[in-house]
């Protein structure tokens, strides 16, 4: 499978590169890791006549911890997410889950910023920043704007990403010490999409849940947050019958397309048993 | 949409041609440099047998435009064994453990052993099978690789130790 021809740019700076997607227009799309955008110009689905390289862009790299704010540069590789020992120390849901996308090789040339900005709904950080409520900070001709996960997806492969603007980094306000987390993912096999997964964080007092956030991936046209699932454990001990009513609010938003992952009734049976798990893993690991 | 300047170092030797940006990084090391140890199996990032070392990465090189890794260093399995024609260990592992049978999906696994275990020189049975999970067999059952991935990680750090040993 041979992609379409392009002209290939790869600027310095994020001016640079802001720049150059402004001056050759529509056509011209931003590479990262490349592994969702060249799989797709294989199959011809993407036809881009530039494209611009951010590989060399230092400052769109990296990992910056302030106090509880966490800040990931949008070329920060998959595979860097999880070698972090801070970020798996303040936030360890990002490695669970980064440690379940694709493979080895995948993750070393994957970006953070790729995966959320790509808008398939079967990337995993996307659904997990949902829950987490992070921020993507987004730089455009115009000048920078910051704008909440939970108002970046559409619909299937449209985000609220203006034409020209580049994903700049992801900012997420680390949960609180002694939070329970839990991604858990059903897949067929390494290497592939969930056929439904769930991402939860909770926190607990005295052994009541006083926060509770749950997302769902691939189970609909973008990420869904699971409001209704969230509070269902909120003034709850986590019990089973909480667990329960979680499981059920989620399931009432799933609405997963039908393909080799399986039919619907199938999809939506996995979100219950993604939720209970995720729930109570969660639960196990709150302090 | 013309073609561009290509300089990269692969197995130590700098290397030079013009290439169109598209082509993809597993074509042009088969087709350009005619090194043919690198397989196309999938063509699409599943099987891992053209996995090469990219600075340091493991990564698939039928989904790497030859534009990105412009200016890279890039190890394919041709550039494992030493000068002298000696087989690197991994490469002797294979041979004594039987980690391979038609041999299609070997010189992807063993590059991404390779890069495994420069990462992690003593990695757990459990490690070596999710460090390989990128590379599919379709002969083996994959027993023999995890066994030739151990023997070899365990005669790399005896050859690593020896000479502070002998000095004892
Ligand atoms: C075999 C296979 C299995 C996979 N399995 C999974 C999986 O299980 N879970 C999962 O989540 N992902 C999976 N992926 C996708 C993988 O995680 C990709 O790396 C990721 O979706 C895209 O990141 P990238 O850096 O490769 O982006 P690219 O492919 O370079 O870009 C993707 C899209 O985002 C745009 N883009 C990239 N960076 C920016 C930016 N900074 N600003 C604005 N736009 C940008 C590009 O223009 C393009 O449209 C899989 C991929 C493959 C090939
Ligand atoms: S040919 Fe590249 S992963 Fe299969
Ligand atoms: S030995 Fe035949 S595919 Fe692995």
């Amino acid at each position: 499978m041979i992609p379409g021809s392009f002209d290939y740019h790869r600027p310095r700076t994020l001016e640079e590169a802001v720049s150059l997607l402004a001056s050759l227009g529509e056509e011209s799309r931003v590479v990262a890791g490349g592994h969702s955008l060249i799989p797709m110009m294989k199959l011809r689905m993407a036809l881009p006549e530039h494209l611009v390289d951010l590989q060399d862009v230092a400052e769109l790299k990296g990992i910056r911890i302030d106090g509880s704010q966490i800040t990931i540069g949008a070329m920060t590789t998959q595979a860097e997410m999880i070698a972090s020992a801070e970020l798996a120390r303040l936030c360890p849901i990002l490695r669970e889950t980064a440690l379940q996308i694709a493979d080895p090789q995948i993750r070393s040339l994957g970006t953070v910023g790729g995966n959320v900005a790509n808008g398939d709904p079967g990337n995993d950080l996307p659904g997990l920043m949902q829950a987490l409520d992070a921020r993507y900070l987004l730089r455009g001709p115009g000048g920078e704007r910051e704008l909440p996960a939970r108002a970046f997806y559409e619909g299937p492969f449209t985000t609220a990403l203006d034409p020209g603007e580049v994903l700049a980094a992801v900012r997420i306000a680390a949960p609180a010490a002694g939070h329970g987390w839990a991604y858990e993912k059903q897949k067929r096999k390494i290497g592939d999409y969930a056929t439904a997964a769930a991402a939860v964080l909770l926190e607990l007092e005295g052994g009541t849940c006083r926060k509770a956030s749950i997302a769902l991936t691939n189970v609909g046209d973008t990420p869904l947050l699971a409001e209704a699932a969230g509070r269902a454990l909120v003034g709850t001990a986590v019990d089973a019958a909480a667990v329960k009513a979680a499981a059920e609010a989620a399931k009432a938003i799933a609405a997963p397309a039908e393909d080799g992952r399986g039919p619907r009734a199938f999809r939506v049976h996995l979100t219950d048993v993604m939720v209970t798990r995720a729930v109570e893993k969660a639960r196990s690991r709150a302090s | 949409m013309s073609k561009m300047h290509v300089k990269m170092t692969v197995n130590g030797r700098a290397v030079e041609a013009l290439a169109e940006p598209r082509t993809l990084l597993i074509h042009f090391l088969r087709e350009e440099l005619a090194l043919t140890g690198p397989h196309i199996g999938c063509d699409t990032s599943h099987c891992g047998a053209c996995t090469v070392d990219l600075d340091g990465k493991s990564v698939k090189s039928c989904t790497v435009f030859v534009a990105q890794a412009n200016g890279a260093e890039v190890t394919t399995i041709e550039g494992l064994a030493a000068a002298d024609g000696s087989l690197h260990p991994l490469q002797e592992a294979f041979r004594e453990h039987h980690g391979l049978q038609c041999g299609f999906c070997t010189p992807g696994m063993i590059t991404r052993a390779y890069r495994l275990l420069q990462e992690n020189p003593n990695p757990s049975e459990a490690e070596i099978r999710f460090g390989i999970s990128g590379n599919l067999c379709r002969c083996t059952g994959y027993q023999n690789i995890v066994k030739a991935i151990q023997a070899a990680a365990q005669q790399m750090a005896v050859a690593t130790t020896a000479p502070g040993e002998a000095a004892e």
